[in-house]
């Protein structure tokens, strides 16, 4: 699936900030029964963000006009807990979403967050604490750098590993690289 | 280093490197069992349309359905249509996938159908040392073998597909090691409620757990799944259990287990399996298992647990806690004891094993079930089904006042129309009590089968040492 480069963003931020929100707040079970990835965005958050009768709850913080074009959501530590449906990374980026920070995220969900040019940062407490306190702010994420630049200009390391880096700043797709270790695989598959 | 003590994980894992990790570049993972469901993965099987890819090893890949499909007889067996268009389409689709592709598939009326996580061992195909993964998080219930088995996402389940392969990170490792008999009311549930308790939601995130102890060893096979079945969420991707001769007793003889000559060279390769004497976890938490009570959740992760005879604690200026207990329509320092209960779940991958239901039935045999209370029991598989029935399990259930479905995920996540009401309290031995994951509004007790059918019986939140 192509994938669009991530070098540089700068948005700013809507914040979630309450710790251990699962992939059944960003996603509910009962929108998984679709059969594409297009979509979700309609649904993220669904049972926080509308009401029983479908109408927008107006003190959800996505239905409030300054979130509107946020690209960079902050949230609360192990964000995306429990499932492991793909659905929810899908579904912030199909809102819109391009990067999720948080002091620390759910394993299967950032290894889904990867596949689909969603950047996963972690920060430290003061750094989290402190863009949990100022929703709206204006950030710069920068992929190449590592770095998460705050509006006063302090650039904050994130840690990313080689592969990852390298896949999101060329929009490259994983399944590429293991299609060629195919004659190791088949190499593999001989010894074993 | 050649020769160095290593960990059961450390070894599964060695086996299967294709590629071994670098700085640059994540571990190259050979998978020798990759189960899929219908769920998560049809945009799978699209970007291999996509792309002209075949399903490289066919005969490491199983299908069925468990997720969205239906519970009642009428809809599974009977011609009736399934009741949510949605489903059926889920159905029809994975169907189609897997002949286009050349998958096995144990359909919606096939008598080896069931809950992925409970078929895989049941047919012994869940075997010590394999690599397993699924696109479901409760895939760490295979762990219980001595596999290290993983949830994957759906963009994961087509490099599986295409490749029999993953790229993955090593993790570190975790042991929990477990001392003590278990006392009379207090099953393998507790136990891992009262570990999740202890580690917390994230507490094993980055980690594989190796579940060690005297407690574990005196565990069958269906309680130790139980607790690996949760290790996803103490927030560690896998949980795993050194084969003995339990495992070994319970694989022999099932259908895709090896036979002859083949079982004798197995048993010798797992045997080699368990932790060595002197190998280092990056981790290590005790627990002491002969003082674990009979546990129950109040809040909306399976961490906020609590002793059933306990009370709610008290978590100031914590606002994520005071919303859960909000969604909940609880309050602190009240004993959770005795509250209203209107629905009993006994279902899922965690506790809808034989064991399960026999452990609840004990409970429920000469006694009916609260009035006005609802309680829905769900085998794991159609073979447990059928075997509950020759045991005259379903008897005892529908006698109570309880319904007696077919096998599925059903209400653990009430994908297919089985779901609690809104603000309704379900008693529920699934595995999840989020905000919603039984259907939007609804608010989970997590408990043990045991637990679930004495809540059944009392219509209130009871210890099962009451009517024991």
């Amino acid at each position: 699936m192509p994938i669009e480069p991530f070098t540089i963003l700068t948005s700013r931020t809507v914040v979630l900030p309450g710790a251990n929100i699962d992939t059944d707040q960003i996603i509910p079970a009962r929108f998984l029964t679709t059969t594409t990835r297009a979509g979700l965005g309609e649904h993220l958050f669904a049972d926080w963000r509308y009401l029983p009768d479908g109408t927008p709850r107006s003190d959800f913080v996505l239905n409030r006009p300054e979130a509107h074009g946020c690209r960079i959501l902050v949230a609360g530590g192990n964000f995306g807990c429990g499932s492991s449906r793909e659905h929810a990374p899908w579904a912030l980026a199909d809102y819109g979403f391009r990067a999720v920070i948080s002091t620390e995220l759910a394993d299967i969900f950032r290894s889904n967050c990867l596949k689909n040019g969603l950047l996963p940062v972690i920060v430290d407490e003061p750094t989290s604490a402190w863009l949990i306190e100022h929703p709206g702010a204006q950030v710069t994420l920068d992929v190449l750098a590592g770095t998460l630049t705050l509006p006063r200009g302090a650039a904050v390391p994130f840690a990313l590993e080689a592969f990852a880096r390298h896949c999101l700043l060329r929009g490259l797709d994983e399944l590429d690289y293991l299609l060629e270790r195919r004659n190791e695989i088949e190499a593999f598959e001989r010894r074993a | 280093m050649a020769g160095a003590p290593q960990t059961l994980f450390d070894k599964v894992w060695r086996a299967h490197e294709v590629r071994p990790e670098s700085a640059d570049s994540p571990a190259v993972l050979y998978i020798d069992l990759h189960l899929i469901h219908e769920v998560t993965s049809p945009q799978a099987f699209t970007v291999l349309r996509e792309r002209g890819l075949s399903v490289r090893r066919p005969e490491r890949t199983l299908a069925t359905m468990d997720h969205s499909t239906p519970t009642l007889t009428a809809q599974v067996f009977g011609g009736a249509p399934i009741a949510l268009e949605a489903a059926r389409r889920q159905v029809r689709e994975l169907e189609a996938n897997c002949a286009e592709f050349g998958v096995e598939l144990l359909g919606l009326t096939h008598s080896e159908r069931g809950i992925v996580h409970i078929i895989g061992p049941e047919l012994g195909l869940t075997q010590p040392g394999k690599t397993i993964v699924c696109g479901d998080s409760h895939t760490s219930t295979h762990g219980a073998v001595g596999a290290l088995a993983f949830g994957i996402g759906t963009t994961e389940v087509g490099h599986v597909l295409a490749t029999q392969c993953l790229l993955q990170r090593k993790p570190r490792t975790l042991a929990v090691n477990l001392s003590g008999e278990l006392r009379a009311g207090v099953t393998a549930k507790d136990l891992i409620l009262a570990i999740i308790g202890r580690l917390g939601v994230s507490g094993g995130t980055g980690h594989v757990i190796e579940y060690r102890g005297d407690t574990i060893r005196a565990l069958d096979m269906d309680e130790r799944m139980t607790v690996c079945n949760m290790s996803i969420e103490a927030g560690a991707r896998a949980g795993m259990i050194a084969p003995d001769e339990t495992t070994y007793r319970y694989l022999e003889g099932r259908p895709r287990a090896p036979r002859g000559e083949a079982w004798e060279r197995a048993l010798e390769a797992w045997r080699a399996l368990p932790t060595d004497a002197l190998a280092r976890f990056d981790r290590e938490v005790e627990l002491d298992a002969a003082a674990v009570e009979p546990m129950i959740t109040y809040g909306t992760n399976p961490g906020m647990v609590i002793p059933i005879g306990g009370a709610i604690p008290q978590r100031c200026g914590d606002a994520a806690f005071t919303q859960a207990l909000a969604y909940m329509g609880l309050a602190p320092g009240e004993p959770i004891r005795d509250r209203p209960v209107n629905v009993v779940f006994l279902g899922s991958c965690t506790n809808a094993r034989l064991s399960d239901l026999r452990s609840a039935a004990r409970l429920l045999r000469g006694r009916r079930i609260a009035p006005g209370l609802r309680m829905l029991v769900v085998p794991g598989s159609q073979q447990v089904k059928r075997q509950a029935e020759a045991e005259g399990l379903d008897r005892v259930f529908l006698e109570a006042g309880a319904e007696w479905r077919e096998s599925g995920c059903s209400m653990c996540l009430g994908m297919n129309g089985d779901v609690v009401g809104r603000g309704e309290y379900a008693v529920s031995t699934s595995n999840r009590n989020f905000e919603g994951r039984q259907g939007s509004g609804a608010r989970t007790l997590l408990a043990s089968p045991l637990t679930a059918a004495a809540c059944a019986v009392r219509g209130r939140v009871t210890d099962p040492r009451e009517l024991m």
